[in-house]
């Protein structure tokens, strides 16, 4: 494959606590990849770091160790200025649609804002034909965020970060704080966006249910570190991290006449990313831990048995037939 | 008074297109109290600007003792009017025969012109300390909330108290009179300088949650300066607090200068100040008590409509007292 448009290599974000001197660590080392057009999925619970590591990505936070490459530059102390160039090209789709657009603005001006500051001359018909292409009326041009819904809002959101026609889109959690009648509104104008403008995703959400839909392939992280990276249908169908099997059973099922789907309830809380766990994050989750797993810290490898790019950190992983369905070995190695 | 209430006139509910201030105005002029108590405060700031014109058309001004021949041998007009008559409409000053009315309608002009000045003043340190402390953080704001700290701390009324005459002797030498001009722009200074830091501590706090919000970091995201990011980013949506700020401090500054006029460190006596009429009226008012009315009741009504008004208007920018 050709070069990555974007490359995570050991990415490490710690917030230091000033009060207790203590430290947070809030993205530990995580390495991905995602090409051009590709959607790349971003799961975890709640507090596991999924924003830091898109705010790393979108350079509103400087890592603390590691490099994020985009095509190739290794991008991640250039200043302001530096970035100017390629700012334009990584846009952000926030979560909260009502603190994501200053309530002082008209939907033109907060549309037209990016194209100001990147020297291009937002017109009203560059605006209006952007509102008509996230579904909105373009001649809501002159409104302000607060008559609009929530899922309206989000258009506008969509709407600001296309106007510097981007190539890569961080959405963090875009659609969680939408009804579900919603949600599905937007992941489908996303979805539409990427195949048509070919813009590259990195979708964060908390549940894979929604991911499914968008992403080729998915990323689980657990604690700041990535405990599972593959594609989507090898990923699905045979997830071999527990957390991943875990988090899989958690999503409702499409159709109520599937009796036999088991149920995996996570025991306890996340533990604080001031103090992670040794060796294995998920441990003292985990129904499989055992002494190994707190000495040593399983490494992010292929297993046997996994689809290529399917990439697992776990001692004692589940067998690949989760699902019930036979062994289907990658035909690559058989 | 209007007896038909018309149906159309009951609730503008048409709110398409227009920005959240526009929607906070149309909220306030249908709060009547607010109204009323706006036209009432306006009417203060129009007697103050227009002094000289109402002396002109009152036919006496405010240092002439038109009426000293009409006081007794000891120096009182005659009670109990206090000497109230059509040609001197609240009455004649004792002592110096000085027209009252003339003296109110410019010692209303001095006290709001000081006060709107220290108002203007300390809101522009306070917004510029505030939107640096908070956006900035770090160092600037550590210094930044140590000196508020202090400046909080401190009996302000005895600083203002010490610091006047310090102020008059650093710009004049000990041996030269003050002249009027100099001492009004040192109360300026000096109510500017102490009264700055409750604003910048309030203005302080909403910008370190604006700062988190967002539609900031969308701003960042685009590749905006710092600049830009305060000017049209976070500064509109300072302007809610900044109006409730400034109509709260404005009639403070009118009794604190009030108040310096009473201790005696205000303007000279040949300048008509609202505070000094306190003081003297005091010490004459068993024997003339209109020319302690007319100021205190001045005074009084001033203060009371003006902080109603800011009441309305913080209510009307206040989107959580109504639904909207
Ligand atoms: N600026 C910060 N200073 C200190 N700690 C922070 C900061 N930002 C995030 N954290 C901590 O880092 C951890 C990861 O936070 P993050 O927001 O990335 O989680 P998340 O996976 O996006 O969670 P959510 O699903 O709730 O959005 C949390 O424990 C959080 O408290
Ligand atoms: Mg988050």
């Amino acid at each position: 494959m050709a070069e990555p448009l974007l490359q995570l290599t050991e990415l490490t974000k710690h917030f230091p606590l000033k009060r207790r001197r203590v430290v947070v660590h809030a993205v530990d080392g995580i390495s991905l990849s995602i090409g051009e057009h590709e959607s790349l999925g971003l799961v975890g619970e709640s507090g596991c770091g999924k924003s830091t590591a898109g705010r790393l990505v979108a350079r509103l936070q400087e890592p603390t160790s590691g490099t994020v490459s985009y095509r190739g530059q290794d991008i991640s102390h250039w200043s302001r200025r530096r970035m100017r160039p390629i700012r334009s090209e990584i846009q952000m789709i926030f979560q909260d649609p009502y603190a994501s657009l200053n309530p002082r603005h008209t939907v033109g001006t907060i549309i037209g804002g990016p194209m100001e500051v990147n020297g291009l001359r937002p017109t009203e018909r560059g605006i209006k034909e952007l509102l008509e292409i996230v579904g909105l009326n373009p001649e809501h041009y002159n409104r302000f965020p607060h008559e609009f819904s929530g899922g309206q809002r989000q258009r506008i959101g969509v709407a600001r970060a296309l106007a510097l026609k981007p190539r890569l889109i961080v959405a963090d959690e875009p659609v969680s704080a939408l009804d579900v009648s919603i949600q599905a509104q937007v992941v489908n104008l996303l979805q539409r966006l990427r195949r048509e403008m070919g813009i590259a995703f990195l979708f964060i959400a908390h549940d894979l249910a929604v991911v499914r839909h968008f992403s080729q392939r998915v990323a689980v992280m657990y604690l700041g570190k990535i405990v599972e990276i593959g594609d989507r249908d090898s990923l699905y169908e045979r997830p071999r991290h527990p957390y991943t099997h875990a988090l899989l059973s958690a999503v409702p099922d499409p159709d109520p006449d599937t009796p036999r789907r088991e149920r995996i309830r996570l025991a306890g809380d996340v533990p604080s990313p001031v103090n992670p766990p040794s060796g294995c994050r998920f441990r003292t989750r985990c129904w499989k831990a055992r002494d190994r797993c707190a000495l040593e810290e399983p490494p992010l490898v292929r297993l046997g048995g996994n689809a290529e790019g399917h990439l697992t950190a776990c001692h004692f992983p589940e067998a690949p037939t989760t699902h019930g369905s036979d062994v289907v070995l990658d035909p690559a190695l058989s | 008074m209007a007896t038909v209430v018309l149906p159309e006139t009951a609730e503008p509910t048409v709110t398409i297109g227009l920005s959240p201030g526009r929607i906070a105005w149309r909220r306030f002029k249908r709060n009547r109290t607010g109204v009323f108590c706006f036209f009432v405060s306006a009417t203060f700031f129009i007697i103050a600007a227009t002094a000289p014109l109402i002396s002109l058309a009152y036919g006496k001004n405010a240092h002439e003792r038109y009426g000293y021949r009409l006081l007794d041998a000891s120096g009182y007009p005659p009670p109990p009017t206090g000497g109230m008559s059509p040609e001197f409409w609240l009455g004649i000053e004792p002592g110096l025969g000085r027209d009252v009315f003339m003296q109110l309608v410019f010692g209303i002009r001095t006290s709001l012109a000081i006060a709107l000045i220290a108002t203007v003043g300390l809101m522009l340190i306070g917004i510029t300390v505030g939107i640096a402390a908070g956006y900035l953080g770090g160092r600037t704001d550590y210094w930044a909330g140590r000196v508020i700290d202090v400046l909080l701390a401190f009996p302000s009324q005895l600083m203002l108290i010490a610091l006047v005459p310090v102020v008059d002797s650093m710009l004049v030498g000990p041996e030269e009179a003050t002249p009027t001009w100099l001492r009004f722009a040192t109360l300026c200074i000096v109510l500017t300088a102490l009264g700055w830091a409750g604003s910048a501590r309030i203005l302080r706090s909403q910008v370190l949650s604006l700062r988190e919000r967002e539609f900031v970091e969308a701003a960042k995201v685009s590749g905006a300066s710092p600049a830009r990011i305060i000017f049209r980013e976070i500064l509109p949506n300072l302007w809610s607090p900044i109006i409730v700020l400034a109509t709260w401090q404005l009639p403070i500054l009118v009794g604190v200068e009030a108040g310096l006029g009473f201790l005696g460190v205000g303007l000279g006596p040949d300048v008509p100040d609202w505070g000094r009429m306190f003081l003297e009226g005091v010490q004459y008012y068993h024997l003339d008590f209109p020319y302690l009315l007319w100021p205190g009741l001045a005074m009084l009504i001033f203060i009371v409509c003006f902080n109603l008004m800011g009441d309305a208007i913080r209510d009307a920018l206040d989107p959580k007292t109504k639904g909207l």
